[in-house]
Order: structure tokens, then C-alpha cells, then sequence
């Protein structure tokens, strides 16, 4: 089977990096052979699967050796639940320095190392929040990640966070093979949360590849740094999420997504009852005003 | 202080005057809080001690005088050895001024090479729009048949996908679609010039071969590739051309500046001149196998030959000195089935003789040498060949692997027992070991001029002269036109080196009635 690359995109604090180590659980569980790759300098997309508090990131360990060239593959590669491989790109402390040179200098690192021809059947790229500058952009370069999934809810700055992404994948997609794969739902138990995302995922021209409901045996897994398919197996979160993993094994809808403008947006959370009409009149006016008419 | 107009003197010998003396006396005295001339000499020569050196040797966060330079002046370089090639930098302006500039200082020529001139927009919103117009002016105005893309920090940083950008710049129509635009990504706080080059021909290769690989086949054409890497001596690429010759051998030099780089003042302005063709490429793959004369510094060439052209790319070393230019000689004759030439031969007995001729001047001799990882190699081992002691070896940019190398090789003669390898050093570290275990005399390029006078400043006995080969020099004129490789190469640095200890020779001896008993007319 060849390599397929993966990115995960999603406003921060979705549930990107949980949603990913669980679904790499089930892929793994099902034969696959995975790398995740965290590309975010808080280097927490790989403690659950590695059990561990934060993985020693590349761009830290770099720091430490003097530079990335000091480096060794075997330095930075973990392998943990299942023999799935953990990176961490890493970067700087909040405020300063450049998070997205650090994800460039590390996946060039791990290319240079030879990381991406061990026998493996996927890469999961786990990236920062937005796609707020190149760097960030660099797992959806050319010959990287060709499948983007955008975990999302039924709240609306995550359905704005989708459509913002889905315009940045456009950019990439245009001259490249990058596609949108898909709407990963992690609910937040709105109301007709499912409905909505699917049909987000209409406009965009792409699918809600799985609906993951929410199940506090995920949080009792990850006090235990585990994911769910470790931790309890028969609990019906980890079909969840074997479920989702095999919607990725077959999934076969990659399309070059249609982001929607700010209206239609708000026109669809209108329609689901998730913001008010818009009342032009009182725009502008202050408390005072209002009282006076 | 005017100047009069018919006789108008540079700095020196004009600051001699009294008046300037007394002007810069002044200066010195009332403005400039500067220590007395005691104080001075006491710091200067604690600089020179034991003591600093270890000090300076534990300097762990800066570099002073860096013995190398950035990728993208190595990206330039590989660029403007392809015919009508453009080389386009993509980033800030100044930096590209510094390539020019660094280069026609070397070389004496102009050197044509543009860049998008990303500012403060361009580094908030990315540089694709920077190279729409680029592309599209660049074209338009030079009319390159190839533009060659590399960049700066400035683009590295902020992640701009040159290969994105490239393609964008064609569907929307500011160049052609099938027009060559192959590239390179450079950061520059990553390697050196020669990663830059290495990076860039990686980029030529590809573009023209990577997806166009079926029906070619191993040995069709009956070529050899050859591929230099960063290299100044533009003899060294007309010695490898008058060597396959010499053997009918059809080689192709991939990456060879020599027009451009060397274009006659006749009247009319060449912004491109020869150069390997874009057919020459595309035809790459069809050869036996490609040789890598710099191999230190091109493993990502390496990589691609052997990964997509499927050559083998043998090793070997960089054809400097006497047995390397046999092993290449060889390993050409090996591959092409061409037995080497009664010339070839002759040449190599020339060398030789000439070897022995000056062999009692330079034996035990000790040199200090500083440079390129492949070139410095080759210097080592053509020092050991004629029995000379290279005892202070540095190289900024090499690593681990190659340390271990130069020091195998030195292990292998007596000439090596007494030598120090020292790499991610810079220029300063070399300074003071030129004073701690001053060696005879030093190897490099012109910055080791500095050294000398600093040297010559503790006192005569302790002076290493510089003796240039090496990449930049910028302080004396046409030895950019000269040959290192080759056995021509070989005789061209045993009569610099063995002349430059005449010269020193004849300096110490001639003290009328002191020294000059040994001021002698044969040497």
C-alpha cells in the first residue's frame, strides 16, 4: 500500500490532537503502520500514545545539540502504543521566536533523515490550530500531505475555523495535489449538531466523514495518558473511533473544497437557530439611545 | 589637506602626511577614549596566549569571521553555470547585492543575477505576488531561457512554497507554461554555500528529469557526468575539459561558468555566455555515471542521481594531488572503457619530477589550512604527498563523518602525526592557533590576511604568512583563473607553495652582513 499523508486541521482546542491519537490507535489496531507527526510547539499530540507528559521535540533537542544537523533520527523518533512512530516538531516558547519555521525545519529534518521510506502506511501531520502563516502550511506542500481532515463542532467559531481552513486548502489545492478529505465531528452535544456539520460539509463540497459523540471515558483515558482503544477497548467510544479509522481507510472523497462567504455561514447558523437574525437598527446605537427610542 | 588633481594619493601613502597624523593623533587623544598604546599591546598579546586560546576554543554562541558563506550564494554559483540561465533569488534585496558583489570581487566580472525584493508587505502576506512580477519582469527584460530559483532567510522564515508560487505564477499566466523554472529552497542558517549549491543543481536535475525518466536508459548516449560543485577555480573546469578530451572521453561538465565568468572586453556585453545546456541535462540520465568531483558537499546530488538516474555515482575524492587525479583518471577510464592518454601520461611524469625537484624545500614543512570541506581534504592529502605537515586543518562547515575522515588520512603517513582537525570553527579559533602552534605557513583565502599581520604585529619569528588558494580572493588579481585539480593542478600548488618558502627564505636571509651568508642565487 502506498504512503498516504494525512493533516489534521481545526480550531484550537477542538480536540485535534485527542481525536488524532485515537483514530491512529485504531488504525494501528487494524495493521496500519503509523507516524504522527505533531506540529505544534505545546508538543502534545503524541502523550497519549507514548504515555508520556510531552515528547522531547526536535526543535528543542536541535537547540540542545547546537544545531538540527547534530541530530540523529533515532534521537527524536519514539515508538509507542502498538509501534505507532511519535515526532514532535516543537518550537518556541508563547511570544517569541517562529513556531512555523520550527515545523518547516522539522519535516525537512525528518525527510533528510529518511523518516518517510521506513514501511508505513500512514502519516498524521497534527498541526496548530489555524493555518496562521507558511509554516503552518508546510505538512500541505507538495509531496506531504495530500488528504486534509478538519476536526470540527456544532459551535460556531469551530464552523468558522472550517470554513477559514477549507480557504487555505483552496491556495494549496490549486497548484497541487492537496485535497479535503473530510469533516471529522467531534461533538459538543449542541443541538442537531450532526444535521448542521453535514451540511457545513455539503457547502464545501466534502463529506462529515464520522460523527465522534462525546464520551467522558475520553477524558478518564487521558488522565492515563491513553487513548480510549488502549484504555478500554470495549467501551463503544473506541468502536467510535475504529469506526472513523476505517472511513479513512476507505474513504476515497477527496475534493478541492468551495469555502462559503461570511453570509452563507451565518445564513446556515441562523437556519439551525445558532445566532439570531441580524437587527440592523440597533447597530451602533448605545444604551442610552435605545432607552431614548 | 585638499588633494591636488595631478597627483591624487590613495589612503596610504596620503595618511603618512604630518598633517594626518596629527589630525588622526587627535582624534585618537580627545574623542575616542581610547586606552593607552600599553594597554593595548598587553591585551593584544593576551590574545595571542595559551590562556585565550582555551577561552577561546569554549566559545559556544558566536561565531567571528565564519569560514564559510550562505546557501544561496552557493544557488547563485550552480545557476550561472547553465546556458541563458538567470539565476532569481527569491527575498530580500540586499542579500542578493551581497552575492553580486562577493562574486565580482572574486572573479572580476559582473555577475547577472535578480531578486523579487520581498519588504515588509511581502514578509506579512508571503511572496507570491513578489514573484508573479518577478518572473514575468525578469523574462521579459533579460530574457533568460531558464530562471533558477533559490532564497533568503527572509522567504525561508515566513514559509513561502516556491513550488506552489511557481506553479501559481503559470496558471495565471506570468510565464509560460512550459517554461524552465527549476528551484531550490536555501535557507541560509542552514549549512553553507556549498549546501546551496548542492541544493540547487538537486533542483536543475529534477526539473528536468524527474518526471521524464522513461526511455532513458544507462549508458546510451556514451557520456559522462561530471559535476563540480561549488567550485572557483576556473581552470579546474578547463583541466577536467582538456583531460576527457585528451582521453576521448565525451564528458559533460554539469554546471560550468567559464564563459560567463571569464567574458572578453571586445566591445559587446555578454549577460550570458556557454554554460551546460538544458539538452545536456535532460540527456543526463542517459550516461554511464556521474562523478561527484566534490563529494563532501553533494549528497543530496548524490541521493538524486542514484535514487532516480540510478547511476551509482561512485566515490571518489576531489581529483587534487597526485594519487587522487590517478584514482579519477582511473575511475573514468573504468567507466567509459577509454584507456588514459599517452599525455595523460606524460603529464603525470612531469608532475612528478617536479615533485622531487622541489620535494627537499617543503619536506617537514608545516602549513595551516583553512577552507572548503572537499578542498581541504585534497590539500592534506597533496601536502602529505609531498611530504609536507598540514598541522592546523579547519573546516567551518564540515561534520563528524568528514573529521574522521581527514583524520584516517593523516593517519595514514608520518608527514600527518603532529596534525589537529578542527571543524565548526571559525576564522578567529584559527587565529589563535596560529599563535599557539604556529605552523610554518598558512593556506586559505584572503581573510587569512588578517591573521598574517596580526602574526606579524607579536614579531617577525612569529609572522605565518598566507599563501591563497582558496575561495574568496579578493586581495590579488587572476588567481580565480588558475587550477587546483588535475595534475596540472598539482603543479600549479607545488610552485606556489614551494616558491612562497623561497620567497620567505630569501626575506630572512637577506640581511646585508647578517643573514645573507645563506642569501643564495640557486635554490
Amino acid at each position: 500500500m502506498a504512503l498516504r499523508q494525512c493533516a489534521i486541521y481545526g480550531k484550537g482546542g477542538i480536540g485535534k490532537s485527542t481525536t488524532t491519537q485515537n483514530l491512529v490507535a485504531g488504525l494501528a489496531e487494524a495493521g496500519k503502520k503509523v507516524m504522527i507527526v505533531g506540529c505544534d510547539p505545546k508538543a502534545d499530540s503524541t502523550r497519549l500514545i507514548l504515555h508520556a507528559k510531552a515528547q522531547n521535540s526536535i526543535m528543542q533537542m536541535a537547540a540542545e545539540a547546537g544545531s538540527v544537523e547534530d541530530l540523529e533520527l533515532e534521537d527524536v523518533l519514539k515508538v509507542g502504543y502498538r509501534d505507532i512512530k511519535c515526532v514532535e516538531s516543537g518550537g518556541p516558547e508563547p511570544g517569541v521566536g517562529c513556531a512555523g519555521r520550527g515545523v518547516i525545519t522539522a519535516i525537512n529534518f525528518l525527510e533528510e533523515e529518511g523518516a518517510y521510506e521506513e514501511d508505513l502506511d500512514f502519516v498524521f501531520y497534527d498541526v496548530l490550530g489555524d493555518v496562521v502563516c507558511g509554516g503552518f502550511a508546510m505538512p500541505i506542500r507538495e509531496n506531504k500531505a495530500q488528504e486534509i481532515y478538519i476536526v470540527c463542532s456544532g459551535e460556531m467559531m469551530a464552523m468558522y475555523a472550517a470554513n477559514n481552513i477549507a480557504k487555505g486548502i483552496v491556495k494549496y489545492a490549486n497548484s497541487g495535489g492537496v485535497r479535503l478529505a473530510g469533516l471529522i465531528c467531534n461533538s459538543r452535544n449542541t443541538a442537531r449538531e450532526d444535521e448542521l456539520i453535514m451540511e457545513l460539509a455539503r457547502q464545501l463540497g466534502t463529506q462529515m466523514i464520522h460523527f465522534v459523540p462525546r464520551d467522558n471515558v475520553v477524558q478518564r483515558a487521558e488522565i492515563r495518558r491513553m487513548t480510549v482503544i488502549e484504555y478500554e477497548p470495549a467501551a463503544k467510544q473506541a468502536q467510535e473511533y475504529r469506526d472513523l479509522a476505517n472511513k479513512i481507510i476507505n474513504n476515497k472523497n477527496f475534493v478541492i473544497p468551495t469555502p462559503i462567504t461570511m453570509d452563507a455561514l451565518e445564513d446556515l447558523l441562523m437556519q439551525f437557530g445558532l445566532m439570531d437574525e441580524e437587527d440592523e437598527s440597533i447597530v451602533g446605537k448605545t444604551a442610552a439611545e435605545e432607552a431614548k427610542a | 589637506m585638499s588633494q591636488a588633481v595631478e597627483n591624487i594619493l590613495p589612503s596610504y601613502p596620503l595618511f603618512r602626511n604630518d598633517e594626518y597624523k596629527a589630525n588622526l593623533k587627535n582624534k585618537q587623544d580627545n574623542y575616542e577614549e581610547r586606552h593607552s598604546d600599553d594597554k593595548i599591546q598587553e591585551t593584544f598579546l593576551w590574545s595571542t596566549s595559551e590562556e585565550y586560546k582555551k577561552l577561546n576554543f569554549a566559545r559556544e554562541a558566536l561565531t567571528i569571521n565564519p569560514a564559510k558563506a550562505c546557501q544561496p550564494l552557493g544557488a547563485v554559483l550552480c545557476a550561472l553555470g547553465f546556458e541563458k540561465t538567470l539565476p532569481y533569488v527569491h527575498g530580500s534585496q540586499g542579500c542578493v547585492a551581497y552575492f553580486r558583489s562577493y562574486f565580482n570581487r572574486h572573479f572580476k566580472e559582473p555577475v547577472s543575477c535578480v531578486s523579487d525584493s520581498m519588504t515588509e508587505d511581502a514578509a506579512v502576506f508571503g511572496g507570491q505576488k513578489n514573484m508573479y512580477d518577478g518572473l514575468e519582469n525578469a523574462k521579459a527584460m533579460y530574457k533568460p531561457a531558464m530562471i533558477a530559483v533559490s532564497t533568503t532567510c527572509m522567504a525561508e522564515v515566513i514559509g513561502d512554497d516556491l513550488n506552489a508560487f511557481i506553479n501559481n505564477s503559470k496558471k495565471e499566466g506570468h510565464i509560460p507554461q512550459d517554461y524552465p523554472v527549476p528551484f531550490a529552497h536555501t535557507p541560509s542558517f542552514v549549512g553553507s554555500h556549498t549546501t546551496g549549491w548542492d541544493n540547487m543543481f538537486e533542483g536543475i536535475a529534477r526539473y528536468f528529469t524527474l518526471n521524464h525518466m522513461e526511455g532513458k536508459e544507462i549508458g546510451s548516449n556514451g557520456k559522462i557526468n561530471l559535476v563540480p560543485g561549488f567550485e572557483t577555480y576556473l581552470g579546474n573546469f578547463r583541466v577536467i575539459k582538456r583531460m576527457m578530451a585528451d582521453m576521448g572521453v565525451d564528458a559533460t561538465l554539469m554546471s560550468d561558468p567559464t564563459e560567463v565568468l571569464d567574458t572578453p572586453a571586445d566591445g559587446t556585453f555578454r549577460m550570458y555566455a556557454g554554460g551546460t545546456t538544458m539538452d545536456e541535462v535532460k540527456d543526463a540520465p542517459n550516461a554511464y555515471d556521474t562523478l561527484l568531483l566534490q563529494p563532501w558537499q553533494l549528497e543530496k546530488t548524490k541521493k538524486f542521481v542514484q535514487g532516480t538516474w540510478k547511476h551509482t555515482a561512485p566515490k571518489i575524492n576531489i581529483p587534487m594531488g597526485l594519487d587522487w587525479t590517478d584514482d579519477f583518471l582511473m575511475k573514468v577510464s573504468e567507466i567509459t572503457g577509454k584507456p588514459i592518454s599517452n599525455t595523460l601520461l606524460t603529464e603525470r611524469g612531469r608532475l612528478v619530477d617536479m615533485m622531487t625537484d622541489s620535494h627537499a624545500w617543503l619536506h617537514g614543512k608545516k602549513f595551516g589550512v583553512y577552507g572548503d570541506a572537499d578542498f581541504v581534504l585534497g590539500m592534506v592529502k597533496f601536502l602529505l604527498e609531498v611530504g609536507a605537515e598540514p598541522t592546523q586543518i579547519l573546516c567551518n562547515h564540515a561534520n563528524k563523518r568528514w573529521k574522521k575522515e581527514v583524520e584516517a588520512l593523516l593517519a595514514s603517513s608520518p608527514y600527518g602525526a603532529n596534525s589537529e582537525v578542527h571543524i565548526s570553527k571559525d576564522l578567529w579559533h584559527f587565529r589563535s592557533l596560529m599563535f599557539t602552534n604556529k605552523p610554518d605557513f598558512m593556506i586559505g583565502n584572503s581573510y587569512g590576511k588578517f591573521i598574517q599581520r596580526d602574526t606579524l604585529h607579536k614579531g617577525k619569528e612569529f609572522e605565518v604568512p598566507l599563501i591563497r588558494i582558496g575561495f574568496p580572493i579578493f586581495d590579488r588579481h587572476h588567481m580565480h583563473r588558475d587550477t587546483t585539480l588535475g595534475y596540472e593542478g598539482a603543479m600549479y600548488m607545488l610552485r606556489t607553495l614551494t616558491n612562497a618558502v623561497l620567497e620567505r627564505l630569501d626575506e630572512e636571509t637577506r640581511g646585508m652582513g647578517t643573514t645573507d651568508y645563506n642569501y643564495d642565487l640557486i635554490r
